[in-house]
């Protein structure tokens, strides 16, 4: 840690040397203060920004915290903001930009545009609301040699190919239960649904309003899907997560996967493997669903934006900081952290999966203002179908019912 | 007062070793002694000898009985013990920054609790009168609010004040809302001290306060150390409040062992959280072993009453 | 104690309890009477690095002039309170006229949040709490019955559980009951039933909880009787057995109720504890089988994105009205002891 820090210091006193190259920190003596989730990608970015500008900074300060989500809202309402920046994903911006909490960066961009791409901008009604820095979603982890053990010759392409393999492999007699899911009830239950729901082609409201469409055809068709797939998922489902189907995965004890691609580097290096997992497991794009030719996953992206309530010179010093830290260095150093967007990514098998879902279509997860109501819905009252003791019909009835309580109480529907 | 206890514990221990015969009660008695034991102590003995593990030994899927043996960490570290749990989470996570910061919020959160909790329990044991009697019922229903929802209300003002994020709010926190359990304890404790002892002291002309420092400050402690015990625990193993009102650099030990899981848990570093939780549990071992008889004797003089 | 002393006395603690509970409970209060301002949507254009969508935003302007008109939101009166969330009353009288049997109007109340999460927190209470006072009990007397030199260690090992935080305690917990864990894999061998999963059924999982719950809330109740037999008195004891009775009769009749006191303050705190049960749910993630009144305030808080303050201030008051609802046969007990005293 200390060394790798040691080394990006060294790296960046050589360029600032050089001076042609030199991060541009923005205006000096300026306060940086940045509330971010903890994971490994994120710490490169921040550590990164922190090597570049907290010399030029009066003040560089860094919260990363499981508890982000929670605060974040709280933290960026009084003038000034707790912080300058939140390191954000697609639902979080959303829960900011519901109470006007974070700023357009229209003219930050146009400032600082060499690191910035088209692509990376989060541009809503033509207001750039944040910069963008890494992918992630769902998608197909695959064992091939049990794959071809049972007799399955190719990489399931669609939800039907999956279950169509996980009955082979069952039937052979090699796994009882070949499929891992994240299936915990609540936040990861509805996430399951939403992928199926998009390979479905399925809207969640109705067009421009906030009425919930999910009792609809294709909820009832992602429901019956789910409940095809969780037939060979461990017992257990409705307590797997990602760290639990990591696990599974990692101990031998399951040929297919739908899991998050942040997770495909660990469970391709050796190290807490069971013999053979590592070198036999495959990374391919999210299945497709019912004919349809939309990979089921829901793409999510996480990067930079900006306060509203900060003064407008700790605003650029921050933007300026963090936007300096996405080069090709950068990524060069931290390439198997995260599917990076940044130039100089050289996508190995791990992004393998991450990489083909995009590529086949796959569509983000919805940045709309009320859709983290419509989820914790979900979450919470889709169990009693999976269980068995609920017809899908009702699961879905219970689920609009749920939201549009919460929904009245929130203020988005009367 | 305190001898009478003591020769009372005292006889009680001999006559007990003189009552010691194997009726068939007593067998069906020390069985169950002995069954708790065994379930209260394993879960903790097996994280001690885990911690010396690597995280696919101890949170082994394919067999538990690796925790045991450390098949993996023998593959990994070509012993079947390590301490690399250890090593990161007190040397690269420079854990007792965290334990530092936990000394000085439980130091502060006892002493004002105990210091604002022992006036008014006094009060409240000595007043007689109905507002008192309303006032700990209020008290009682202030600790059914669920803490979770007093916390996502203090976070905007905390914020809006700019107090967010530093210690002495969190303590000052801490001391309120542990302060109906306290305030509870304290005032059965005082109820047990005989009323004469103050009021005889107040009639030869010292005033209330006089009687309170000359008189109950030198009977109070058994029952103020076992209330302190309590909010020790209770501030040393917060996880509610301490999580979402530090800031990082000011993190006590919970929160930082719950960052150690981290939003996504990385290989190997769960075993830090292990590592710490158990290096976190040896304060407590010697605090346990150092007031063991205070707490016992002091919970009876209190709540015997109460 | 003249009003003026007790004033001074009480002033210090009273004032942090009002500043830091008794308002935010007015204003938890207060919020849950109303629900939020209308969020005024607009269709937008959203682009990203995956292509451009057409969704809707909240017009942040707009919001926030409605925001100011009426800075606590519409008002609701107790709807928020009736509403299907909460005690849901039209959900529960349409149950009640559409079904035949009890066991289906059960049935249908039970798949409302509410009700299912107030099931379980009403068993799990019910449970684990006379549970935890008799085994206390037991212990207690038995390890006062131990000689000498094995008391300090027994102590010290009853109080473990309730020393490790639960946090990962409970992390801890949950691997070890896993079908491939050592608790769970033991449990599997001794019933010879490979596929028996603590975590699959919701009777199991209720178990689990509810033994969970004992575990960690023994060592309360344990050290708490421990501490009251020290004072049991040697001279009734000494009578009792001179009249011949047995040590199972000199139990009941004589340690009982010595004891009753220290029992309603053990059985306050622990109604009142088990009455919020929250962190076992998480920790084991038996959130498909078992959800109680704190997890529901969890879940508003928490999965919502922005918060629903005003279900979980709902949810909040609900749960104090359990509280005090549970609590009132103790309370009425140390109200009759309290006269007792002061006259």
């Amino acid at each position: 840690m200390l060394s790798k820090r040691l080394a990006a210091a060294s790296l960046v006193s050589g360029l600032m040397c050089s001076s042609a190259f030199a991060a541009d920190c923005g205006p000096e003596g300026q306060s940086i203060r940045i509330l971010a989730s903890d994971f490994p990608a994120i710490r490169a970015v921040v550590d990164q920004a922190r090597a570049n500008c907290a010399e030029s900074a009066a003040e560089f300060s860094v919260n990363h915290t499981t508890e982000a989500r929670q605060m974040m809202n709280a933290a960026l309402t009084p003038n000034p903001a707790e912080y300058s920046s939140v390191i954000l994903a697609n639902s979080t911006l959303t829960q900011l930009m519901n109470d006007g909490l974070v700023r357009p960066l229209n003219d930050l961009v146009e400032k600082y545009e060499d690191n910035i791409p088209e692509h990376l901008r989060i541009t809503i009604d033509g207001d750039v609301m944040a910069v963008a820095f890494m992918a992630n979603s769902q998608h197909l982890f695959s064992r091939q040699d049990i794959l071809q053990q049972a007799g399955v010759d190719s990489i399931p392409a669609t939800y039907e190919e999956v279950l169509a393999a996980a009955e082979k492999i069952r039937s052979a007699g090699v796994m009882e239960h070949p499929l891992v899911m994240n299936l915990q009830t609540g936040w990861s239950l509805a996430e399951a649904f939403n992928t199926i729901y998009l390979g479905h082609d399925g809207e969640f409201f109705e067009s421009g309003s906030a009425e919930p469409s999910v009792s609809s055809e294709e909820g009832i068709a992602t429901l019956q899907t789910m409940k095809a797939l969780v037939e060979y998922a461990h017992p257990d489902h409705l307590t797997h997560a990602s760290n639990e189907t990591q696990g599974l995965w990692e101990s031998g004890q399951a040929a297919l996967g739908i899991m998050w691609g942040s997770r495909g580097a660990p469970i391709l290096e050796e190290e807490g493997s069971a013999e053979a997992v590592a070198s036999n497991t495959v990374l391919s794009a999210a299945p497709t669903v019912g004919g349809g030719s939309t990979p089921s996953a829901t793409l999510w992206w996480d990067g930079i934006s900006i306060a509203a309530n900060v003064p407008d010179e700790d605003a650029e010093a921050t933007f300026a900081a963090l936007v300096s830290a996405l080069t090709p260095e950068m990524v060069a150093e931290n390439n198997d952290d995260a599917v990076w967007m940044i130039d100089g990514f050289e996508p190995g098998p791990a992004a393998a999966g991450v990489t083909a879902t995009m590529q086949g279509g796959a569509r983000p997860y919805p940045m709309i203002p009320q859709m983290a109501l419509l989820h914790a819905a979900l979450g919470s009252e889709l169990t009693d179908f999976l269980k068995g003791n609920e017809s899908a019909e009702k699961a879905l009835a219970d689920v609009e019912n749920a939201y549009r309580t919460s929904a009245r109480e929130a203020g988005f529907i009367n | 007062m305190t001898t009478k206890a003591q020769s009372r514990i005292a006889d009680s221990a001999v006559s007990s070793k003189a009552r010691f015969r194997l009726s068939p009660l007593t067998v069906i008695s020390l069985a169950l002694v002995a069954l708790w034991l065994i379930v209260a102590a394993f879960p903790f003995f097996w994280t001690f000898w885990g911690s010396f593990k690597v995280q696919s030994d101890f949170f082994s899927k394919v067999d538990w009985q690796n925790a045991i043996y450390g098949v993996n960490t023998i593959k990994e570290t070509g012993s079947a013990f390590t301490l690399a749990g250890y090593y990161g989470a007190w040397v690269d996570e420079a854990f007792w920054r965290n334990v530092i910061n936990s000394g000085i919020v439980v130091f502060f959160t006892v002493i004002i609790s105990l210091t604002i909790g022992t006036l008014g329990g006094y009060a409240l044991a000595r007043s007689g009168r109905r507002y008192a009697f309303w006032l700990l019922m209020a008290a009682l229903a202030f600790r059914a609010m669920p803490h979770i929802t007093l916390v996502s209300g203090y976070m905007l003002p905390f914020f809006e004040w700019n107090i967010w994020g530093i210690l002495p709010t969190t303590i000052i926190v801490l001391v309120a809302i542990n302060q109906p359990f306290t305030l509870w304890m304290l005032h059965s404790f005082f109820l047990n001290i005989p009323k004469d002892m103050d009021e005889s002291a107040m009639v030869d002309g010292c005033t209330r306060f006089q009687a309170f420092r000359h008189v109950i400050i030198p009977v109070m402690w058994p029952g103020v150390i076992t209330t302190g015990l309590f909010s020790f625990l209770l501030a040393y193993n917060d996880f509610a409040v301490t999580a979402m009102l530090l800031s990082s650099e000011n993190e006590t030990i919970i929160p930082a062992i719950n960052s150690f899981l981290g939003t996504t848990q990385v290989e190997g570093k769960v075993m830090y959280a292990v590592a710490a939780v158990v290096s976190a549990t040896a304060p407590l071992f010697v605090l346990i072993l150092f007031f063991q008889r205070q707490i016992v004797s002091g919970l009876t003089a209190g709540a015997v009453k109460g | 104690m003249k009003h003026r002393t007790f004033f001074w006395f009480i002033l210090p603690t009273l004032s942090a309890m009002i500043l830091f509970i008794a308002l935010p409970i007015v204003s938890v209060a207060i919020q849950s009477l109303f629900v939020e301002n209308e969020q005024v949507l607009v269709v937008s254009e959203n682009c990203g690095p995956f292509g451009c969508t057409s969704t809707t935003k909240v017009d942040a302007e707009a919001t926030a002039q409605l925001q100011e008109e009426q800075p606590l939101g519409q008002f609701n009166g107790l709807g928020t309170y009736l509403n299907r969330s909460h005690l849901a009353f039209a959900e529960v009288g349409e149950a009640w006229r559409g079904t035949d049997t009890l066991g289906e109007f059960w049935g249908q109340v039970s798949n409302l949040p509410f009700y299912r999460a107030l099931f379980f927190t009403l068993t799990y209470t019910a449970v684990v709490t006379p549970v935890v006072i008799v085994l206390g009990l037991a212990i207690a007397v038995g390890v006062n019955n131990l000689p000498r030199l094995l008391k300090g260690p027994s102590i010290f090992i009853s109080l473990l559980p309730f020393l490790v935080t639960p946090l990962v305690g409970a992390l801890i917990l949950f691997w070890m009951v896993d079908g491939d864990g050592v608790i769970g894999a033991t449990i599997q061998s001794v019933f010879d039933d490979p596929t028996l999963s603590l975590k699959a059924s919701t009777a199991l999982t209720w178990t689990m909880l509810i033994v969970y719950g004992v575990w960690h809330t023994l060592p309360f109740s344990f050290i708490t009787f421990y501490a009251g037999l020290q004072t049991v008195p040697e001279d009734t004891m000494e009578a009792a057995k001179i009249d011949g009775a047995s040590k199972w009769q000199r139990m009941i009749h004589v340690v009982v109720p010595h004891l009753a006191p220290l029992m309603s303050f053990v059985t306050l705190m622990l109604l009142m504890d088990n009455f919020r049960v929250f962190e076992p749910i998480v920790s084991f993630k038996a959130e498909a089988h078992a959800t109680s009144l704190s997890w529901i305030i969890y879940n508003d808080l928490r999965e919502s994105g922005n918060p629903l303050y005003g279900s979980a201030g709902a949810t909040s008051m609900l749960t104090i009205i359990g509280v005090v609802i549970l609590l009132t046969p103790v309370l009425i007990r140390t109200w009759r002891d309290f006269n007792r005293k002061a006259h």
